[in-house]
């Protein structure tokens, strides 16, 4: 039975972008009827129901997130909605926003109403400069009509939403990297304690989530928690803290196959069922070597790998740190997993914002290592610093401010611990291959 | 009362509000620590300070979390254990320093920090020996006009925005900011706006490693060479604790000296950069008397039996034509012994207080974006009277005289002509703001019979004296200064007054006719009990923080302890 998609029920319309067309189709009428019928409480007592993870990363239960903030707070809470995407080969934030954004605005509306914020902030890389112009468009559609501003729909609940475009960081992702942002400041990750939920932007309480997080809190309130949570996978049973993989999600397919895009599917959809149904095969008739399943930060997985089902606990099964955005990018057979990684450590050495000694440090030196054995000056004994370096960067180990540090290693890891021989074979075809001794070891 | 365990060892840290670092250093255990400084916001960044922490339960078990932790970010609390060397601790801190060092030049026999640097004492403690990084080293251009008087070492930067913060916590003027990111990360400013604040050189002492070089001092001595004493600024009331490195009778800087009770952690630059003259050739060396003939050098001995002389025919003439004014840049003992000496004269002898000089308005920190002080406490002020000791004085000349004569009842006096015998204490500072003395008086001088004048250069009020004691600065005596909130702070020579000079208080105690050298903790003592106002003084030690009015002092002194911010 093919799944029909829901996120994306509107994508290819014709005027999916307009308010009228939203309307037409049903939108609004679930925050109309939400802000009459339900308390704020209620709306979050549904979605916390309704199983919802964060479709931005992390796979925090978003419900549960909501009540975090502080009791009875006298306001403003902020929502920050972030669509930053910055991980390499994840664009589903993007055609969510350029193809529908009322549905995200109206997703907006109903978590700031459940999380009584006052306003939302739209943080969007500054890349997107269409996702831009359509939103800001949708948004003066939505003021016009009175959906947003004082008084929504002629309830007591009054919104704004408010467009603040990034500047171009991966770090601006981070949540509180985005707070420091939208304050106008250098995207420097908070330290936590206080979590956003606490002290947030300008130091109120603040919720920070995905779009598509927020784009499924209008189904869940239209089509109920039960509906919810027939899609999906649930708990595993060998895994006491997984509290299920509920509801659809936009699945990213890139690299190297036929057809890249985005697909809508339940969650628990394997590697291989997204490359052969969805992505038309890889490329050139080739067979695949492996993946990066959810963003650079997940890891890789390899040809083996590739029956794991892309729901929360999945990848983590096969040694990778998540599901991610669900951006699976593939490599075929040719590909070598030393320029893959090459070109992974140069993204995380770029992209680690400084300011903790082993992040900054330890992204530069691991790329540094990968980037001479590019140059055929490889030696055994790196491979073992790099597995270290990886190991003990992040807030896993407890050395590091934010997630990235731990992002920047795990494909590290994975990448030599899942294909050792092909990189000893690398450095040693490259050491042969060395004209000049290397400089002394120096500091 | 709540207990903390620091490696096994309880400490009892009362109701204060500590973290992990503080906690530890109350049990004498160092913490390695870079980004946190007490006085600036944390950043919990350099991840140098990991420890692992963890709970003892009222049953008597522990449960330790089970990652490493940055113990500048984490609270203690009653029952909080540290463990900051054991196997995964002392593996973090280890990780940190190599990290640290893969991009460090590591040119410390070149470096002006070497010697004080945490860096190279961390790696040395806590770090290991071996480099495992073979590839090549960021090289990022020096940036030597960062500002006026500091000099950027860019590659030996460890990114622990403590100067940063400082420009924006502080100063409150954010030149600082950090340029790109990941190991490319850089101190910068923008163009066209320098690190220019009166308080920029604090950033050099925060600096933890040779990064941030003050001008001044740069490549003028290796600091271990230098002998350090703890003293007191004298250039304004704020009466900053300082430290004075010298060598071999040469000053080379003044860093300040944490001390919550006066200025807290920083000093600005003006008194920073201001000792210079101390240093100078051109300084009084030897007293000189003029005679019908013109200037002679003389011995001290000499010099005070003139003075003696002088003084006892025109008291014997007239008491009331006896002056002496009294520089707000002496110490208390200067003070106290010049006032008994005239004070010997008779009763109706005067003695006033010399100018106080006054430039501009209180100067409070943090600035806002408009360059106005930012409203709440102020975290740091530069004081506009520009002295050391007014109170100090004043409480002396409270004492003898029952009030405080004004330097103009002394002009008004030698303008009708009723000073005959006079002896004018300087130490006053030249920083270019002219002389203390009014030029339009010097003239007037003339109508002295006995003109004593003590002073560090030649002046036109020297050229007018009959005898000429040339004057050690602040930095070459003992004593006691009183700042604007009464806090009474010892001060040390780092060198001896140049030449055949002598300290004021040397000079007065042989006008006295009192034997032996000058001695500030036994005169403090006689002080206490002559003038009840100063009874902050009567154990004679003042401690390396100083005793504010009504404190009990400390009964012996305090050795100097080494901050390890
Ligand atoms: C380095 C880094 C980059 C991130 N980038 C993004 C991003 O681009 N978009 C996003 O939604 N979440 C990103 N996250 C996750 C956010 O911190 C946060 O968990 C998420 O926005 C919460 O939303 P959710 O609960 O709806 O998933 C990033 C996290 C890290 C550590
Ligand atoms: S872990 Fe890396 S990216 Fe995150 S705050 Fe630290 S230095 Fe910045
Ligand atoms: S900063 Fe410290 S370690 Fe670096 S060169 Fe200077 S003295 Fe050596
Ligand atoms: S210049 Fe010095 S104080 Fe400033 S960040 Fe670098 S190491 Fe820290």
């Amino acid at each position: 039975m093919a799944y029909e998609p829901v996120l994306l029920g509107r994508a290819n319309k014709a005027d999916s972008t307009s308010l009228e067309g939203y309307r037409r189709d049903g939108g609004y009428e679930t925050l109309g009827r939400i802000l009459k019928e339900m308390t704020c409480d209620q709306v979050t007592e549904a979605v916390k129901s309704s199983g919802l993870r964060g479709r931005g990363g992390a796979g925090f239960p978003t419900g549960l997130k909501w009540t975090f903030l502080p009791k009875g707070h006298p306001g403003p809470i902020y929502l920050c909605v972030n669509v930053d995407e910055s991980e390499p080969c994840t664009f589903n934030n993007r055609v969510l926003v350029e193809k529908d954004p009322h549905q995200v605005l109206e997703g907006i509306a109903l978590s700031a109403y459940a999380v009584k914020a006052s306003t939302a902030y739209f943080y969007i890389r500054y890349e997107y400069g269409a996702g831009m112009r359509i939103m800001q468009k949708a948004i003066d559609e939505a003021y016009a009509a009175g959906i947003l501003g004082k008084n929504i729909l002629g309830s007591n609940y009054s919104l704004d939403v408010f467009i603040h475009r990034g500047a171009g960081a991966y770090i601006c992702g981070e949540e509180t990297g985005l707070i420091e942002s939208l304050e106008g400041k250098r995207a420097w990750p908070r330290i936590k304690p206080p979590f956003p939920a606490i002290e947030g932007a300008f130091r109120k309480p603040t919720i920070v989530n995905n779009p598509e997080t927020l784009a499924n809190v209008v189904h869940i309130l239209q089509k109920g928690s039960d509906w919810f949570k027939s899609i999906g996978v649930p708990p595993d049973p060998k895994n006491p803290r997984d509290p299920g993989s509920y509801g659809p999600k936009l699945y990213c397919i890139s690299g190297h196959v036929n057809s890249p895009g985005v697909v809508e599917l339940p969650l628990g959809v394997t590697v291989r069922q997204l490359i052969t149904d969805h992505g038309g095969g890889v490329w050139k008739g080739k067979k695949a070597k492996g993946c990066i399943p959810g963003g650079n930060s997940m890891g890789v997985m390899t040809e083996a790998e590739f029956d794991t089902p892309l729901d929360f606990n999945g990848p983590g099964r096969v040694g990778c740190l998540g599901l991610g955005t669900g951006a699976v990018t593939v490599f075929d057979e040719d590909t070598s997993i030393v320029d893959v990684l090459h070109n992974l450590c140069r993204f995380f050495q770029h992209e680690s914002c400084g300011q903790c000694t082993p992040c900054r440090e330890g992204t530069g030196w691991m790329f540094k290592i990968i980037d001479r054995f590019a140059k055929g000056q490889g030696r055994g004994e790196d491979l073992a610093v790099l597995e270290e370096i990886a190991d003990k960067i992040g807030i896993m180990p407890g050395t590091t401010i934010c997630g990235l540090a731990d992002g920047a290693g795990w494909p590290v890891k994975n990448a030599i611990r899942k294909f050792r021989p092909e990189f000893e074979k690398y450095i040693q075809d490259g050491s042969s291959k060395r004209s000049k001794p290397l400089p002394m070891a120096a500091h | 009362m709540a207990t903390v365990f620091v490696n096994n060892q309880p400490v009892d840290i009362g109701n204060e509000k500590l973290n992990c670092v503080q906690a530890a250093e109350k049990a004498g255990v160092l913490i390695p620590h870079y980004c946190y400084h007490p006085a600036l916001s944390v950043v919990a960044s350099c991840r140098m300070c990991l420890v692992e922490v963890g709970e003892k339960k009222a049953d008597g078990t522990i449960s330790m979390l089970p990652k490493v932790v940055p113990g500048c970010q984490t609270p203690v609390k009653d029952g909080t254990v540290i463990v900051t060397r054991s196997d995964k601790a002392r593996d973090a801190q280890e990780r940190t320093l190599e990290s640290l060092l893969l991009n460090h030049p590591l040119d410390c026999p070149v470096c002006d920090k070497a010697g004080e640097c945490s860096l190279q004492d961390y790696s040395f403690e806590f770090g290991k020996a071996e480099s495992r990084m073979h590839d090549e080293k960021k090289t990022p251009p020096n940036k030597p006009d960062l500002g006026p008087n500091i000099n950027l070492f860019t590659d030996r930067c460890i990114m622990c925005s403590r100067c940063v913060r400082f420009t924006r916590e502080i100063s409150g003027t954010s030149e600082l900011y950090i340029t790109n990111r990941g190991d490319h990360s850089e101190i910068a400013v923008f163009p066209g706006d320098p690190l220019d604040n009166k308080l920029s050189t604090n950033v050099v002492d925060l600096c933890p490693v040779g990064a941030l070089a003050s001008k001044d001092f740069l490549y003028k001595q290796r600091v271990w060479n230098l002998k350090t004493v703890d003293s007191v600024c004298p250039g304004c009331s704020t009466g900053c604790s300082i430290h004075i490195d010298g060598n071999k009778g040469v000053i080379h800087r003044l860093r300040p000296r944490t001390n919550p009770k006066a200025q807290g952690h920083f000093m600005c630059d003006e008194g920073r950069l201001g000792f210079h003259y101390a240093n100078s050739a051109e300084r009084l060396r030897e007293p000189t008397i003029r005679g019908p003939h013109g200037w002679t050098t003389v011995g001290h001995r000499e010099a005070v039996q003139s003075v003696q002389q002088g003084f006892n025919e025109h008291s014997l003439r007239s008491i009331t034509g006896v002056w002496a004014v009294l520089s707000p840049f002496m110490t208390i003992e200067e003070a106290y012994l010049l006032a008994n000496w005239i004070r010997d004269f008779g009763r109706e002898a005067r003695l006033v207080l010399g100018p106080v000089p006054i430039v501009g308005e209180d100067d409070h920190y943090p600035k806002d974006c408009r360059g106005e002080a930012s409203p709440g406490v102020p975290k740091f002020t530069i004081r506009a009277e520009k002295c050391p000791n007014r109170k100090g004085v004043e409480a002396i000349l409270q004492h003898f005289t029952g009030t405080v004569l004004g330097f103009d009842s002394f002009l008004t006096a030698l303008a009708k002509g009723q000073v005959k015998a006079a002896i004018l204490s300087g130490g006053y500072i030249p920083l270019g703001r002219g002389h203390w003395f009014p030029a339009e008086s010097v003239p007037l001088l003339e109508k002295i019979n006995m003109l004593v004048v003590q002073e560090i250069f030649a002046s036109a009020l020297s050229q007018k004296a009959h005898v000429v004691f040339p004057s050690a600065t602040w930095a070459e005596k003992e004593g006691t200064y009183i700042n604007h909130q009464g806090l009474a702070q010892e001060i040390h020579w780092n060198s001896g007054p140049p030449g055949e000079s002598r300290t004021d208080g040397q000079v007065y105690l042989d006008l006295l006719g009192r034997t032996g050298l000058m001695r500030a903790h036994q005169l403090r003592r006689e002080i206490a009990q002559v003038v009840p106002a100063l009874n902050q003084l009567s154990t004679g030690y003042l401690g390396t923080q100083g005793v504010l009015p009504g404190e009990a002092p400390p009964v012996q002194s305090q050795k100097r302890k080494i901050p390890v911010h």
